[in-house]
């Protein structure tokens, strides 16, 4: 398909885009935390990567590479938005994060996302996360990317993608654990008598 | 080696990613048989990450699709197309 788009057949590009709709304004929406700003900023991705399309390169995957595009994009903007931004986070230092210990977890399932509420809280603590921590689980947990093609997107060590994915997990863990145990009470105990 | 709560959170990620050494492995297996709290905790992580990787989580604003396809084409029709013998 992209050989199609550099010989001239550009509606290909339409095409060729489809399956990376989704992961590329899901990248944008996690670093900016607009619905709006994000489906401009994946707008202007998906523009940038036709108009440098005879860039890419096969060694790449391509979704990887317009994650990429889409990744600078999001950076950019926040920058412009505020130039003294700094997201710098040290992963040597021993900073563990201590989880929340609840005695009484039950599994939430999967059929509580059908309310609001719980997708709310999700998405409000994932937007909490610090920048940093947030690419890394949003590439890895989302977009299901590997260690490799994580720490290559985002110019950072393997042992960096590791490091930052534990935190971020433990953070969540923390914060919407006890959210989620007392918006979802466990099942009750049915008796067979009743 | 008999870890500590705090050493087992450390390694909850190696264990939900299958990457620990087998006898770092088996002394979390060892810790979490007895530790109701480290059980919560590894319970309880697996479980937020399988809710926040689902699609409902994240809905695509209504019409975004739509919208990028015609930007897109309006975007095409102001930039000569990219072709393979462009300089980089």
């Amino acid at each position: 398909m992209i050989a199609e788009v550099l010989a001239g057949n550009t509606e290909t590009f339409h095409e060729l885009i489809r399956p990376y709709e989704r992961s590329v304004y899901l990248m944008a929406l996690s670093m900016l935390r607009n619905e709006a700003e994000a489906e401009d900023a994946a707008q202007d991705a998906f523009i940038k990567a036709y108009r440098n399309l005879n860039r890419f390169r096969s060694e790449s995957r391509f979704s990887t590479w317009l994650i990429a595009i889409v990744l600078n994009e999001g950076r950019a903007r926040l920058r412009r938005k505020q130039p003294t931004l700094t997201d710098s986070i040290d992963d040597t230092t021993e900073g563990s994060v201590t989880p929340a210990q609840l005695t009484d977890w039950r599994e939430i399932p999967s059929e509580s996302l059908e309310r609001q509420e719980i997708r709310t809280l999700i998405r409000r603590a994932l937007a909490e996360l610090p920048l940093a921590y947030r690419e890394v689980f949003v590439l890895r947990e989302i977009e299901e990317r590997n260690v490799q093609e994580t720490a290559e997107t985002l110019g950072i060590t393997v042992a960096s993608v590791k490091m930052r994915l534990h935190r971020a997990r433990m953070m969540l863990q923390k914060q919407l654990a006890p959210q989620l145990a007392s918006a979802v009470p466990g099942r009750r105990r049915r008796f067979p008598w009743f | 080696m008999v870890l500590s709560c705090r050493h087992v959170w450390d390694y909850i990620s190696g264990y939900l990613d299958n990457t620990l050494s087998v006898e770092t492995r088996a002394d979390v297996e060892h810790h979490l048989e007895h530790c109701e709290i480290c059980s919560a905790v590894l319970d309880s992580t697996r479980n937020i990450l399988i809710l926040t990787a689902d699609d409902r989580v994240f809905e695509l604003p209504l019409g975004y699709s739509e919208r990028l396809h015609a930007r897109l084409t309006e975007a095409m029709l102001q930039v000569p197309p990219p072709t393979r013998d462009a300089p980089d």
